[in-house]
């Protein structure tokens, strides 16, 4: 009897294909292009339009490679041939190089050559490519084309026609990935050039991606025209931190000032792209108005003082106030704008002095239970078969999580289920948006999901739910109830919490969620509270119910600040204190599904500036606590140790993966939420809804000249059937009244806001919605009259 | 002005269902506001870009491309002269020359009272007619200097007002398809089986 060796099975991977680039195999995968395998195998392909995160478009014909075919080599556009099997690629014989010659001197023929004064010289594929692959002469000897110079297609991004080499880069990015086809070709032949619509402008969020892709000098942005050289540029790969998506970037500077934000192309998350108002705002960092020494109040006034006086009188009010009525008496509001490290520097000194009122939020998120549900990432979310959204607007909140969603949408890799009170920057791209009148979501949320071609398409693959706070004038219980609601129809759909605050969830999750904004500042207002710590938070301009915060700001006798500016909630403060800001110091951060990534500090600090987590240890140090460590390092390495969420982002981590680490959820199981009361739909009045908008009052946005004429203003947003009903025009004055107050607003008509509700944007310059909005309530009805 | 019209917006629509994707239909709406108001208004491209899912820009950017859709006011006569080799041989920039004096505008002006345009053109394709011209694109052959004044003359008299319309109905043949005919919007990748009118004949 024989026995016979089991032959080892051979895995031959279908999509596998094999090629020779260069006389050397590489190993492609079927409906690869030419060029990327060439870039993974390192026979670099000179190219203009071809853009890996966008389809390939052959405008340019740069990367012209010779492939071996049945009559001998010819010539293919190697950004729109598919590899095959056995196929030979020559990337470097003299046929190759007369080609690119060629075509560069056909690009330059046009091209005013004035990179002297042109920002992209020396960063210009075009001036690097010339010098590369070019012919090094013209021959062209004729006349140039003639365009106006640059004309602003937008109020950030100017076009310089004589330069553009009609790549289709940008107006592909804007149709493509924005899905705002505000620019496009017109004319044609030698006429040929990017335009927008006349009085119309590239008024996109996205514009700023358009200048970085630009091969040429053609777009420039205006915060950035004529500042730098690019080889005076000194770079820095850090995270943005304007909203909680956390997008890679580099820091750009020259002269110890912040002149650029560049997106870095980070697989999980940003993918290249960032937002204008994260690409732009670095103009706040340098703004004049930034607190640059310790004020102490003298009176009526603060007066600038040392910091060592500064830190004692501090630490003297809050020894006062804990010894009066113990800790209790302490609260302290804000950290989610900060780095990880600050954060577990204040959660420690809160610890260290039993301060149990703590909370990041400043009731406009969602309590942190939401964390601690089966977590999912963007790239989860942008690979499930269905998303549901329980979202505020992604666009106007978390502009590339809406990119990376929208991109799911487009692709036909997902269909997005929506639940909204208004219509949002996704319901286009929405398989299905159901609206539900505020208070009364988790019940549409259970029926929509029990119809059965609802359940059919859950039932296909995987879901997960994005889950955010989408009304700023209702209880966020509703949103968990919605939630609960999807979790018990689909028990194995995983959340991805958008909270928009930079660092919320690093704050959240390093323990600054101890205790409701809504109950701090309910008890300020009751005299309960003695000392109040704002750490980067303004209650007065954030909170939702403005009357609360300004009572409660009131009657604190002491408020600490800690700022970059000076807020309207800091102008009350005993002491206030310059706080370091974004670009200006090292750290971690957390972004919304908990990746935590580097920030690094570019630029010195304003004035005496000092970043928070140091300030939160020297008042420890004066209070007669030693929270055990002296730099940003130390502050970290026990974070890591002390925190088992935090654990597995170590510094040999991080150093290891720059896109993150992803933290697992919180470890605290979700609290059962009060079942809140389905509202009734308003009798006379109507449902408030407050939303926000990207460009809004915001320090980032308000103190970058760039940004802060692209907030809209204050408006109240009406369905066209209810505005024709109350007998208003659009855009007319109508007096809008809650329980408090009334205030004064124009009115618009909206058909994406429901019937029966009102919808107005959160800090907007003009009347304060935030004045009608009452905490305490479940939902906040108002009465809309003509004046 | 302007914005297409009750009537055009019903003929729009119309024609939007003739097309699988609304997009498709971008051209004729384009040529309906160009026969509407003579030239494409700003206006009727956003207007169009409402009706068809597109943005402003893309509207303009796919009308730009094409030289006989006007953005500016045009005469009610768009006189164009054919510039080409056979023409220019047989005396076309005689001709250009001569419709220059007898109109009292510049190449590619207008006259005062709006009633012409002149403009040159690339070979409109009757080279043996030389040298050749179009009036709201009906030929005019072997075109003497007398011949162009004699056609002025008539144009302003108003007695070819039945062989040449004002400018902007070059598209004034539509079709009409009888709605068994007419495949709708329906995604080409959704139909499955040949229309009914085919009756079993193979497709083209």
């Amino acid at each position: 009897m024989t026995t016979t060796e089991p032959t080892p099975e051979v895995v031959v991977d279908p999509n596998a294909i094999n090629i020779t680039i260069n006389g050397r195999p590489v190993a492609a995968r079927k409906g690869e292009l030419i060029i990327a395998a060439a870039d993974r195998s390192g026979d670099y392909i000179p190219r203009f339009c071809y853009h890996p995160r966008m389809s390939s478009v052959g405008m340019c014909r740069q990367c012209l490679v010779e492939v071996e075919g049945p009559r001998g080599p010819m010539m293919v556009v190697s950004c729109m041939t598919p590899v095959a099997e056995g196929q030979v690629v020559r990337t470097e014989t003299d046929q190759v190089k007369r080609a690119q010659e060629g075509i560069i001197e056909l690009l330059l023929a046009n091209h005013p050559l004035d990179c002297p004064v042109c920002d992209k010289g020396g960063e210009c594929p075009l001036q690097d490519q010339a010098f590369s692959h070019g012919p090094g002469e013209s021959r062209f000897i004729e006349e140039k084309r003639h365009y106006e110079k640059p004309i602003a297609i937008s109020d950030l991004v100017l076009l310089d026609r004589e330069r553009c080499i009609l790549c289709d880069r940008c107006t592909r990015f804007a149709d493509e990935v924005a899905g705002d086809a505000l620019i496009h070709f017109t004319s044609r032949g030698n006429n040929t050039q990017v335009q927008t619509f006349p009085d119309e402008p590239f008024s996109s969020y996205f514009s700023g991606n358009t200048v970085q892709i630009c091969p040429v000098g053609a777009l420039t942005a205006q915060p950035y025209r004529f500042k730098a050289r690019p080889w005076d540029l000194e770079k820095t790969e850090s995270t943005c931190t304007t909203c909680s998506v956390g997008c890679r970037i580099t820091l750009e500077s020259s002269r110890d000032e912040l002149l650029r934000y560049q997106g870095v192309d980070s697989d999980p998350v940003n993918h290249g792209w960032l937002c204008d108002k994260g690409r732009f705002n670095f103009e706040s960092v340098k703004s004049d108005a930034r607190l640059s020494n310790p004020l102490v109040r003298d009176g009526a006034s603060l007066v600038e003082t040392s910091w060592s006086s500064a830190l004692s009188t501090a630490a003297s009010i809050i020894t006062s106030a804990l010894r009066s009525g113990g800790a209790t008496r302490v609260a302290v509001l804000g950290g989610a704008r900060g780095t990880n490290e600050d954060a577990h520097a204040w959660a420690k000194l809160a610890d260290a002095l039993a301060i149990d009122s703590v909370d990041a939020q400043l009731g406009d998120g969602l309590p942190a239970a939401v964390l601690a549900y089966p977590q999912a990432t963007i790239d989860d979310a942008s690979r499930a078969s269905t998303i549901i959204l329980l979202s505020p607007d992604l666009k106007e909140e978390l502009p590339i999580l809406y990119l990376r969603l929208r991109d799911a949408s487009e692709k036909k890799r997902s269909r997005i289920l929506e639940f909204a009170p208004k219509g949002s920057g996704l319901t286009r791209y929405a398989w299905k948006s159901v609206p539900y009148m505020p208070g009364n979501q988790a019940t549409v949320v259970a029926s929509t999901l029990s119809e059965s071609s609802v359940s059919a398409q859950m039932a296909k693959g995987s879901v997960v739910v994005v889950v955010g706070r989408s009304n700023l004038a209702e209880s966020d219980e509703y949103t968990m109830a919605a939630l609960d609601a999807v979790m018990a129809a689909h028990p194995s759909a995983t959340v991805l919490p958008v909270l928009r605050r930079g660092n919320v969830r690093g704050a959240l999750s390093a323990g600054l969620g101890r205790r409701d904004a809504v109950d701090i500042l309910t008890d300020a207002a009751n005299g309960e509270i003695d000392c109040l710590v704002l750490v980067g938070s303004d209650p007065i301009a954030d909170f939702p119910d403005t009357d609360l915060a300004r009572r409660a700001l009131a009657a604190v006798p002491n408020i600490i600040a800690v700022d970059t500016f000076a807020t309207a909630s800091s102008a009350k403060a005993t002491v206030l204190l310059p706080a370091a800001a974004f670009g200006e110091k090292d750290g971690t951060t957390t972004n919304l599904e908990g990746r935590v990534t580097r920030l690094a500090r570019k630029v010195t600090v304003n004035g005496t500036s000092r970043p928070d987590w140091m300030v939160a240890l020297e008042l420890a140090d004066i209070l007669g606590h030693d929270l055990g460590a002296t730099s940003v390092a130390e502050v970290h390495a026990d974070l890591v140790s002390s925190n088992p969420v935090f654990g597995p982002a170590t510094r040999a981590a991080l150093s290891a993966h720059p896109d993150g680490v992803v933290l697992a959820p919180l470890a605290t199981a979700p609290s059962i939420p009060v079942a809140p009361p389905v509202a009734e739909k308003p009798g006379f009045g109507h449902r408030l809804v407050v939303g926000r908008k990207l460009y809004d009052n915001g320090r980032n946005v308000s103190e970058s000249p760039s940004l802060a004429p692209l907030a809209p203003g204050s408006a109240l947003h009406m369905h066209p059937l209810d505005l024709e009903r109350l007998g208003a025009a659009d855009g007319a004055s109508v007096k809008v009244s809650g329980d408090r107050t009334s205030i004064v607003m124009n009115v618009v008509a909206d058909d994406s806001v429901q019937r029966g509700t009102v919808w107005a944007a959160w800090a907007q310059s003009g009347a304060n919605i935030g004045e009608l909005i009452d905490a305490t309530k479940w939902v906040n009805d108002v009465k809309v009259e003509t004046l | 002005m302007a914005r297409l019209s009750e009537e055009n917006v019903r003929l729009a629509k119309e024609i939007i269902g003739r097309y699988p994707r609304a997009r498709s239909a971008t051209i004729p709406l384009l040529h309906l506001a160009q026969e509407q108001d003579g030239h494409v208004t700003n206006e009727a491209m956003a207007h169009i870009g409402e009706l068809v899912g597109a943005t402003s820009a893309e509207v303009y950017g796919t009308a730009s491309f094409y030289e006989m859709f006007k953005f500016e006011p045009v005469g009610k006569y768009l006189i164009n002269i054919c510039g080409t080799m056979s023409c220019a041989l047989m005396g076309a920039e005689e001709l250009m020359h001569h419709a220059e004096h007898r109109l009292g505008v510049k190449l590619g002006g207008t006259t005062d009272d709006g009633m012409f345009t002149l403009e040159r053109a690339e070979c409109q394709a009757a080279c043996t007619e030389a040298p050749c011209l179009q009036v709201n694109y009906r030929y005019r052959f072997r075109v003497t200097d007398a011949d162009f004044d004699s056609l002025v003359d008539d144009l302003k008299a108003g007695r070819l007002n039945d062989e040449i319309p004002a400018h902007g109905t070059v598209a004034r043949v539509r079709q009409h398809i009888p709605v068994d005919r007419g495949v709708g919007a329906v995604p080409p990748e959704d139909v499955t089986e040949a229309p009914t009118w085919m009756d079993g004949k193979a497709a083209l």
